[in-house]
C-alpha cells in the first residue's frame, strides 16, 4: 500500500566537499541536484565542511525551516562524525536516529581519486542507497541507567594507588583489589627513581599510608577477581580473599591497574648458567639492599629479549634509563669500577634524560652500541668471571671486555593472568601482549568497553612519573559516569521475537557480550544495557527471529535494492 | 569560604581541549581560553598521526566541534589570560579579549568578506607556505568559524564592510577585558619550534629546498598549500630523493636545547612513508642519532617503514648541506657514526625536524601565574615521579607539552590527569560535594 502523501518522509540530504577531501573529486553540486530528484528528499545542499560549526547550523536550520524528518549527511566516516551528526539533529528536536550517513570520501573520493566522473556516479549511487535507507528508519530510544557511584581499581601498585586516591578524594567510593599480600607492586623493588634520585620507598609509603587512612577506600589483599557481570554503571564483582573466603559487590567503573611481569632471559647471554648474570632488577634490588659484592668492572646489555626482530619486537622503554642510573650509582660509591654500558638505540627521550646520560658519560661510563645482527657474546674465564665480546663499529673490529659481573636489561612483559583477565572483562590484548585501548592517540586510556579503563604498566612499559599521569587520567575518566549518577545506552540493539524463536539457544552461544539469556518461557531474551548491536545473533538466528534496531531486514534490502536502481516490492 | 566550581582551561590544542571536555561532561564549567583565532593547536597542522596513520584533522575536528558543541564550555578565542588573582578554589581571571574586528555574535562564516578582500599575506596555518587574506580563519574547520581582520596587514578599504550581509565588520571594536571566578586552573600550552636558521651549516633560509617537519607536514597534506602533491618549491618537481635530518637543535649543547623532543623519530618516520605513499619512486633517507622507539607501537612502526615501505635509516651525525645554485639540488655531507667514516649524498629536498621548545611567552605566564619553570623553560612539576601536573601554586595544574616532551596520547592522558586533580581540589574544598 503507497503510503499517504503527507505522511511521507521529508528527507534533508547535505553533502560535504570536505576541502578538496571529497569536492576535489566528486562533482558535488551535482550529487546534490541528483539527491533532489530522488523520492522523499525535500532538500539538498552542499557544504566546504559539513562538520564545522556552520555546517551544523545548517543541518540545523533546515530541520526547522523544511520541516524535514530524515537527515542525511554524505560526507566521510560514521566512526568519527556520526556522533556529531546526529547529535546535531537531536539538538533540533529530531530523533537522532532518523539520520543517516553516506560514506562519499573513504568509499568514493579517495580510492578513485584518478576518475572523477565515475566517482561522481558512484557517490550519487551512495546517496540514493541512504535515501532508500532514510525513508525506513525509526526513531529509537536510548535506555537510560543508573550508575552506581563507586570503582573497582584492579592493581594496588602506584597506578592503581593514585588513581584510588584522586577518585576517593573526589568523594567516590573505590575498592583495591590487589593480589599479592601488600599494596605497593613493582615500586617495593626499586631502589631509587631516575632522574631524581629519590627512594622508591619514599614516595610509596606516602600514598600507601594516604591509600590506608582515606575512608573511600577498602582494600582488598590476597585477592583475587573470581567473575565480573554487567555493564558500565553496575558491574557485579565477584571475589576471593586470601582464607577462601568470597565476597560480592557493585560498582559502576573498573580501572585496570595490573602492572606487568619481568622477562627471565633463561638461556640468554649465559643467564641462569653463571651465578655472575642477573637482571637489572636483581641489580637493583642488590643495590637497594646493600648488598651488592662491588665488582671491579661490569657489563650492562640492553634489549635482551626486547626488540628482536620477530616475537618481542617492542622497546620496552624504561631500561635505558634504568641502566644509566644503575650504572651511576655504581660508579658513585666505587668511581674506580669499570661500567660499560652495551646499547642499540639510547632511549634517553624527554626533558631530563638525555642531561642524565651525559652525567653518566662524565661520570666514565662507557658506552658501546651494538647491532641486532651482532648482539654481544659471552665466554665464561676459569676464574668464574665472563668475556663479553662485542663488535665496536667505531674502531671497526671485536673488542674483548673481562667482566665480575653482567647485568642484563630485560623488557617489561605482560602479566600472566592478563589473559584471564581480558577475557573476564572483554577487554582486548594488543599484538605486544599488552592491553589494547580504544584509538591508540585520542582514547589511549579507555577501552573500548564502556566504564572500563587502563593505566601505567598494564597499557605498556613506563616509567613512575608516566604511570602516575595515567593513573590520574583514568581517575577522570572513571569519575565521569560517576558524577554523573545516570547514563544512556546503546539503542541499537538485538530484538528477539518470541513467536518466531524456537530456542535452539545459538545466540546465546554466540554473543560474544553474554547479552543473551533463554528466559523462563524457553525463548531468548535480550540484555539491552549489554547489547552492543553487532549483529552476530541476528545473522546467526535460523528461525530469522532476531532483528537488528536501526539494521532491519526491511532496510538494509532497500538500500542493497537501490544499489541496483530497485524498489522494495 | 565555598569554592568555585568552575575551571579555566589556558590552551586549545589536543591537551587543553581533552581537559576542557572530561571537566564539562562531568558537570563543570570551563573556560577554554586561546589566544589564537581557533581552537585545534598542533594537531590540526598535521597530516597524519603516527604509528596508525589516522589522519589528523579527522580525529581532532569532532573534539573541537564537541568544545564548541558543550554547554558547560564557554570558548573564549583570541584571548589572553593577563591577572590572576587569589588562590585554590578563588581565583579571580583578567583576559584580554582582542578585537577581531568581527562582531562574533553576527558572523556567520560565510567567507564573503575573504573572498573580497584584496590584500593576501603568508597563512602561519600552513607555516607561511600558503597565502591568506587580511579577513581570515586560519583553517576551514575553525572553531568557532568567525572571521578575524589582521589589523596589522589591513588596508582599510572597507570592502570587507560593505559585502558582510550579517554586518559583522567592526573597525572600531576595542579589546576587552573579561573577569573570572574560577576554583581551578589547567596550563596546556604547548610548545614551539626550535629556529632552524640558527644552524645555518644545515641551509634553512638560505636555501629552498630545505625545510622544516612541520612545513613539510602542511605540503603533505591534503587541504595545504599545494594539495598534498610533493614538490620542490624552487621548481615544482618531484624530488627524486629525500633526507631527513634529526635532532636539529636538540640533544645538543650548542646553540640549542640539550633534550630530546621525543616525537621527531616518529614522525619523521610517519612524513618518510607518507613519501613513499605518495611518490612510490622517491628515496626517503632518515639520519639519525640514536633512534627513539620508545613509545607503544613504535619498535613496529620503524620495522613497517624499513621493510614494507623501503625507508633507509642512516645513523650518522649530518654536518652541511651544500646547495647547487644552479640546479636547487643539495648535498649533504655526513659522519656515518656506523662505520666511522665521512660520507655524502644528493638530496633533491631535505628535511630538517628542529626541536620541539617550550613557548617564549611561557616566562610571561609564569609569572602571571606565579609558576616556576624548570631549567629548559618547561613548567615545573611539584614532584617530578609522584605530582607530574601539580605545580609550586595549588590548584594550578599543567599538561601536554608544556609540561615536557610528549607526544599525541601522552598529551591527551595527562589533560584528563590534570581535569581529575582539578577536579579534586574542587571537590575537597566543597567537601565532597559533586
Amino acid at each position: 500500500m503507497k503510503r499517504a502523501e503527507d505522511n511521507a518522509p521529508r528527507i534533508g540530504v547535505f553533502v560535504c566537499h570536505c576541502g578538496i577531501n571529497i569536492g576535489g573529486v566528486v562533482d558535488v553540486p551535482q550529487v546534490v541536484e541528483y539527491a533532489k530528484t530522488l523520492p522523499n528528499v525535500v532538500y539538498a545542499e552542499d557544504n566546504l565542511y559539513t562538520c564545522s560549526s556552520e555546517g551544523i547550523s545548517k543541518i540545523k536550520e533546515g530541520i526547522g525551516r523544511y520541516n524535514l524528518d530524515r537527515i542525511i549527511v554524505a560526507s566521510c566516516t560514521p566512526r568519527t562524525h556520526e556522533p556529531l551528526f546526529r547529535a546535531a539533529c537531536e539538538e533540533a528536536g529530531l530523533n537522532k536516529y532518523l539520520f543517516e550517513m553516506a560514506n562519499i570520501r573513504d568509499q568514493c573520493s579517495w580510492p578513485h581519486l584518478h576518475e572523477p566522473e565515475k566517482a561522481t556516479e558512484k557517490a550519487k549511487d551512495l546517496v540514493r542507497m541512504a535515501v532508500a535507507k532514510a525513508g525506513l528508519l525509526k526513531p529509537l530510544v536510548e535506555p537510560e541507567i543508573d550508575v552506581t557511584p563507586s570503582t573497582l581499581v584492579i592493581g594496588g601498585g602506584i597506578s592503581g594507588m593514585t588513581a584510588a586516591l584522586c577518585l576517593a578524594n573526589q568523594g567516590f567510593r573505590v575498592c583495591i583489589v590487589e593480589k599479592e599480600s601488600e599494596l605497593g607492586g613493582r615500586l617495593k623493588q626499586l631502589h631509587k627513581l631516575y632522574p631524581t634520585l629519590v627512594n622508591a620507598s619514599k614516595g610509596l609509603d606516602q600514598i600507601s599510608g594516604a591509600v590506608k587512612a582515606n575512608r573511600n577506600i577498602d582494600v582488598l589483599t590476597s585477592t583475587l577477581i573470581k567473575q565480573v557481570k554487567g555493564f558500565i554503571g553496575n558491574f557485579e564483582v565477584d571475589v576471593q580473599r586470601g582464607n577462601g573466603e568470597t565476597a560480592k559487590f557493585e560498582v559502576g567503573t573498573i580501572i585496570v591497574a595490573t602492572g606487568t611481569d619481568v622477562l627471565e632471559p633463561v638461556g640468554m647471554y649465559g643467564y641462569g648458567e653463571h651465578s655472575n648474570v642477573l637482571t637489572q632488577l636483581q641489580l637493583e634490588t642488590l643495590l637497594r639492599d646493600g648488598k651488592l659484592e662491588m665488582p671491579q668492572r661490569v657489563v650492562m646489555v640492553q634489549c635482551v629479549g626486547s626488540r628482536e626482530e620477530k616475537g618481542r619486537t617492542y622497546c620496552s622503554r624504561v631500561c635505558c634509563m634504568t641502566a644509566l642510573k644503575n650504572a651511576m650509582l655504581i660508579k658513585e660509591s666505587h668511581p674506580r669500577t669499570d661500567v660499560h654500558l652495551l646499547f642499540r638505540d639510547l632511549q634517553t627521550y624527554g626533558g631530563h634524560y638525555e642531561d642524565y646520560r651525559r652525567m653518566a658519560q662524565d661520570m666514565g661510563v662507557k658506552f658501546i652500541k651494538y647491532s641486532l645482527e651482532k648482539p654481544p657474546q659471552v665466554f665464561p674465564k676459569e676464574d668464574g668471571r665472563l668475556d663479553v665480546s662485542v663488535y665496536h663499529a667505531l674502531l671497526g673490529e671485536e673488542i674483548n671486555l673481562e667482566t665480575d659481573l653482567l647485568v642484563l636489561s630485560t623488557p617489561l612483559i605482560q602479566c600472566e593472568d592478563a589473559k584471564k583477565l581480558s577475557h573476564m572483562l572483554k577487554i582486548p590484548i594488543g599484538p605486544d601482549g599488552f592491553f589494547l585501548e580504544a584509538h591508540v592517540k585520542l582514547r589511549p586510556i579507555d577501552f573500548a568497553t564502556d566504564g572500563i579503563y587502563v593505566c601505567g604498566t598494564a597499557h605498556s612499559p613506563k616509567d613512575t612519573a608516566e604511570s602516575v599521569s595515567q593513573a590520574l587520567g583514568v581517575a577522570s575518566r572513571a569519575a565521569i559516569p560517576l558524577a554523573m549518577k545516570h547514563m544512556r545506552t546503546e539503542a541499537i540493539t538485538a530484538m528477539v521475537d518470541e513467536n518466531l524463536c524456537s530456542g535452539c539457544g545459538t545466540c546465546v552461544k554466540i554473543c560474544p557480550y553474554s547479552a543473551i539469556a533463554k528466559d523462563e518461557k524457553g525463548v531468548a531474551r535480550v540484555t539491552e544495557v549489554l547489547c552492543k548491536g553487532c549483529g552476530t545473533c541476528g545473522a546467526s538466528c535460523p528461525e530469522k527471529a532476531i532483528t537488528m534496531r536501526h539494521f532491519t531486514d526491511d532496510q538494509v534490502i532497500a538500500q542493497a535494492l537501490a544499489a541496483v536502481r530497485r524498489e522494495l516490492a | 569560604m565555598k569554592v568555585n566550581n568552575s575551571v579555566l582551561v589556558i590552551g586549545g590544542g589536543i591537551a587543553g581541549m581533552q581537559a576542557s571536555l572530561d571537566l564539562a561532561s562531568r558537570g563543570f564549567r570551563v573556560y577554554l581560553v586561546e589566544r589564537n583565532p581557533s581552537i585545534g593547536g598542533r594537531m590540526v597542522q598535521l597530516d597524519k598521526t603516527f604509528p596508525t596513520m589516522d589522519c589528523s584533522i579527522c580525529i581532532v575536528a569532532p573534539k573541537m566541534i564537541e568544545c564548541f558543541r558543550n554547554p558547560n564550555i564557554t570558548l573564549l578565542t583570541y584571548s589572553e589570560v593577563q591577572e590572576v588573582n587569589g588562590s585554590v578554589g578563588n581565583f579571580t581571571v583578567k583576559i584580554l579579549k582582542k578585537p577581531r574586528f568581527v562582531i562574533e555574535e553576527r558572523c556567520t562564516g560565510c567567507g564573503m568578506c575573504a573572498q573580497h578582500c584584496p590584500v593576501e599575506v603568508h597563512n602561519e596555518f600552513d607555516m607561511d607556505l600558503g597565502i591568506r587574506k587580511a579577513i581570515y580563519i586560519p583553517l576551514p574547520q575553525a572553531v568557532p568559524l568567525k572571521y578575524t581582520i589582521d589589523n596589522e596587514n589591513c588596508v582599510k578599504c572597507d570592502l570587507c564592510q560593505k559585502v558582510c550581509g550579517a554586518e559583522a565588520v567592526d573597525f572600531n571594536q576595542q579589546p576587552q577585558t573579561i573577569s573570572l571566578d574560577v576554583g581551578a586552573i589547567v596550563v596546556a600550552t604547548g610548545f614551539e619550534l626550535f629556529d632552524a636558521r640558527t644552524r645555518s651549516e644545515y641551509g634553512y633560509g638560505r636555501f629552498q629546498n630545505v625545510l622544516v617537519s612541520l612545513e613539510f607536514e602542511r605540503l603533505l597534506s591534503a587541504s595545504g598549500p599545494i594539495g598534498g602533491h610533493i614538490v620542490r618549491l624552487s621548481d615544482g618537481r618531484i624530488p627524486r630523493r629525500i633526507a631527513f635530518i634529526q635532532c636539529v637543535g636538540s640533544r645538543s649543547l650548542k646553540g640549542g636545547v640539550s633534550f630530546c623532543s621525543s616525537a621527531c623519530c616518529m614522525y619523521a618516520t610517519k612524513e618518510s612513508v607518507l613519501i613513499r605513499e605518495h611518490e612510490p619512486e622517491c628515496e626517503v633517507y632518515i639520519f639519525y642519532n640514536d633512534l627513539k622507539v620508545f613509545g607503544k607501537g613504535f619498535q613496529d612502526f620503524v620495522a613497517r617503514a624499513e621493510d614494507d615501505w623501503g625507508v633507509r635509516y642512516v645513523r650518522a651525525l649530518p654536518g652541511e648541506v651544500v646547495e647547487d645554485s644552479k640546479t636547487g639540488d643539495l648535498t649533504l655531507w655526513y659522519e656515518d657514526t656506523t662505520e666511522n667514516t665521512t660520507r655524502s649524498i644528493q638530496a633533491d629536498l631535505v628535511v630538517l625536524c628542529p626541536a620541539l621548545i617550550p613557548r617564549a611567552t611561557s616566562k610571561d605566564l609564569a609569572s602571571v601565574l606565579g609558576l616556576e619553570l624548570d631549567e629548559y623553560g618547561f613548567f615545573k612539576s611539584k614532584d617530578a615521579q609522584f605530582a607530574p601536573v601539580d605545580t609550586n601554586v595549588p590548584g594550578v595544574f599543567i599538561c601536554g607539552y608544556c609540561q615536557g616532551p610528549k607526544d599525541i596520547p601522552e598529551s591527551v592522558a595527562q589533560a584528563s590527569a590534570a581535569a581529575a586533580r582539578a577536579a579534586e581540589v574542587i571537590a575537597q574544598g566543597n567537601e565532597g560535594v559533586h
